[in-house]
């Protein structure tokens, strides 16, 4: 590959986890402790948001806030005027406005109209999960509009800074962004903060060719964001980079959403169900039991020798 | 592919009217059609020197007719197919008008084939007949694990003697009749020769292969042969001879991605399947497809935790088969399409909120407005009633599958099935 002039500029789309299920009180008593505040995690990405546009001054970047009700930009640096329009209702004149009260105030607006809906919403006992399919395809669709500029155009790439566990409902929207990402050659980098593994953004990163990382001491955020995630695409092919720990390929059941590692699979439109049915909910088509059979009796292959 | 019509060319346009009409009788008929269309009255020159259409809004109605009418009615198409590939490496192989030989071009194709085709079609499986000395000879049996028949095809690299075509589609026949129910049978044939050699009646032999429900293609090298164009008319395969090497291996792709159902042929069933985990990258395993030590990569069978060297295949120790999830949902966007948006005629009137959207809910792009000085159709996904630019919709329905406005509204109607 040829080294062209813009390289090593980057367009980052930062996604970051604010739903208030994980950040919440709460979340303490029901998940246990993550190792960092909401507050703590919000000020780490601002100084990686600031260092990132220090490293290169033409980098660009793009924060999209991922609730668990809605999603929405927060800020977008190409286009500061209009995006603080639409976002913050006060007329203040934003130019004046340093970028990080920026980021804060539109990261204060959407968390009150968070807590608005969850109130609206009371029966919370039920875990909630943060919109990720949401804010991966508006990622996708401005990075497309990026691609869309004439050239040079910087190199985009998606950070997603994940706390909050995989919602299995959107395993086929995400599956769908994933694909995308890969074809247009958008790396998505995860940086996972929670409890758990996830499945969907190291499928993610083993798709499209990112980082996947789940940091030891989520305290020291800030640190590994910096090390890891700040390298531009081109100065990647130089540094040795975490290696994954192994991807999780299961899939989610049709049926119940319920993540597998065993399932039926319907041979007309590849649906997957957790346990055998007489019809499929997908396609309606009509399965029998001896089909079934017929299945599990087929040769075994000799292996080759 | 997806923006040509919004990207400005850069053209050349002078237009002396007078000198038109009269050449205008010489023409051929596809440029009187752009001669009567003067398409570039409909282009204006902007600040930089670019040409951009004059209604920026009616090129994007018709690009967006376009789409439509090219999306056209879902077809449900075969996924679970099991294909014989019929390779003819009878002495007219061994003829050298491709280089080094069409034997070497056609192992080529065939390989790039089978990796293409167990890519698109994870769940079914391959086999590989070869024609030579007026016998058919099998050489792989039907499997699942690409690596077996490209290695098997390598080490028998030899061509002689005559091409049956009878043969070989009576050994194929009788291998495919014995497959489960709910899989598409079907035969591709890479034929060189310019004759068949049989021992019995070939037509006898096409219409059995008519009455297994046995697709038949052919792909030919050399000339259009009546008895392949039969064979294909008979069984709903398509015939296709190859010009050049470059057209040869376009014409064997064309056949890797599922084709068409033909309707009540099959029988839908649910097959047993597992998603195994990829291990680290510096674990130590004993493979069991290899039986040796492997470091890093590999799979882990769900059910018995045999590890296996790559997917999709059958666990080589129980038998079950293995598929990475992300194989299967490549070919869900078909099941749950993104409703087409429609377009938002009336601009000034906000659609059930305050006040109407400046900016494209995707892109953040500016959306065009009455009186306003963006251009242009204005959308709106009919579920969440969100606004979308041109280029967003565009995106959204051909390479994304997602709508971004349902899917950051945590309503459950984006959710798949019931
Ligand atoms: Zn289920
Ligand atoms: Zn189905
Ligand atoms: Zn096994
Ligand atoms: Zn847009
Ligand atoms: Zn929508």
């Amino acid at each position: 590959m040829a080294r062209n002039p813009t390289d090593d500029v980057s367009q980052v789309v930062l996604l970051l986890d604010v739903n208030p299920f994980f950040w919440g009180a709460d979340a303490e008593r029901l998940n246990g402790s993550v190792g960092i505040t909401f507050d703590q995690y919000f000020q780490h990405a601002l100084m990686f948001l600031n260092g990132i546009l220090l490293l290169n001054h033409t980098n660009k970047i793009v924060v999209i806030a991922t609730g668990s009700s809605t999603c929405g930009f927060l800020y977008d640096s190409t286009a500061t005027e209009n995006i603080s329009e639409s976002i913050t209702s006060k007329g203040k004149t934003k130019s004046q406005e340093s970028r990080s009260e920026l980021i804060t105030q539109s990261m204060q607006e959407f968390v009150s109209k968070e807590e608005e809906a969850v109130k609206a919403n009371p029966d919370s006992s039920k875990v909630q999960y943060s919109n990720f399919s949401g804010s991966l395809a508006m990622a996708l669709c401005y990075i497309q509009r990026v691609l869309r500029e004439p050239l040079p155009h910087p190199q985009p790439r998606i950070l997603c800074l994940q706390g909050s566990p995989d919602a299995p409902y959107q395993y086929i929207s995400v599956m769908n962004s994933i694909f995308s990402a890969q074809r247009n050659g958008i790396p998505i980098d995860a940086c996972v903060i929670g409890n758990q593994h996830s499945a969907f953004l190291q499928q993610a990163s083993h798709i499209t060719g990112g980082i996947y990382m789940k940091p030891p001491q989520p305290d020291g955020l800030f640190e590994y964001l910096m090390m890891i995630f700040a390298t531009d695409l081109f100065s990647r092919q130089f540094l040795q980079l975490p290696r994954p720990v192994g991807v999780d390929f299961r899939a989610s059941c049709f049926c119940h959403k319920k993540t597998i590692d065993m399932g039926y699979v319907c041979s007309v439109c590849l649906s997957i169900f957790c346990k055998h049915h007489q019809t499929c909910s997908t396609c309606g088509a009509t399965f029998s039991k001896s089909n079934l059979t017929a299945i599990t009796g087929m040769k075994r292959k000799a292996p080759p020798s | 592919m997806m923006d040509v019509d919004e990207r400005p060319l850069r053209l050349d346009v002078d237009d002396d009217g007078a000198e038109e009409d009269e050449a205008m009788a010489d023409r051929g008929a596809f440029e009187r059609h752009y001669a009567d269309e003067r398409s570039w009255e409909e282009l204006q020159e902007d600040e930089s020197g670019m040409l951009r259409p004059l209604d920026v809004a009616q090129q994007q109605r018709q690009h967006r007719k376009r789409m439509a009418a090219m999306a056209g009615p879902h077809i449900q198409r075969g996924i679970i197919r099991y294909v014989y590939v019929l390779l003819d490496f009878s002495r007219a192989a061994a003829e050298m008008d491709l280089r080094p030989s069409r034997m070497g071009i056609v192992a080529d194709c065939v390989e790039a084939f089978v990796r293409e085709f167990f890519d698109q079609n994870p769940l079914s499986h391959l086999g590989i007949i070869l024609l030579r000395n007026g016998i058919a000879h099998r050489l792989t049996d039907l499997s699942g694990s690409p690596e077996t028949h490209i290695k098997a095809l390598r080490s028998n690299m030899e061509c002689a003697g005559d091409a049956s075509i009878q043969n070989a589609l009576d050994l194929a026949r009788g291998y495919l009749t014995q497959i489960p129910s709910y899989g598409h049978r079907e035969i591709m044939l890479v034929f060189s020769a310019l004759s068949t050699i049989d021992p019995g009646d070939i037509l006898e032999a096409v219409q059995k292969c008519k009455e297994a429900n046995i697709r038949c293609s052919v792909v030919g090298l050399s000339a259009e042969i009546y008895i392949c164009k039969l064979l294909c008319d008979q069984t709903g395969g398509i015939y296709s001879v190859a010009t050049n090497e470059a057209h040869l291996k376009e014409l064997i792709m064309e056949h890797a991605p599922p084709p068409p159902v033909q309707a009540e042929i099959s029988v839908a069933s649910l097959v047993r399947m597992g998603f195994p985990q990829r291990g680290a990258e510096d674990a130590v395993a004993l493979c069991a497809c290899h039986r040796e030590v492997k470091i890093g990569g590999g799979y882990t069978c769900p059910r018995c935790k045999a590890r296996v060297c790559e997917l999709p295949t059958q666990c080589h120790i129980c038998g079950l088969t293995l598929v990475s999830s992300p194989h299967l949902a490549r070919s869900y966007h078909h099941l749950f399409p993104v409703p087409p948006f429609e377009e938002v005629a009336n601009m000034a009137v906000a659609n059930g909120r305050q006040s109407i959207s400046k900016n494209c809910y995707g892109c953040l792009q500016e959306l065009p407005t009455p009186g306003g000085k963006v251009k242009g159709v204005r959308l709106a996904c009919p579920r969440c009633r969100q606004h979308f630019c041109f280029d967003c919709d565009n995106y959204i329905h051909e390479s994304l599958h997602n709508c971004p406005g349902c899917e950051s509204t945590s309503i459950s109607s984006s959710q798949p099935s019931q």
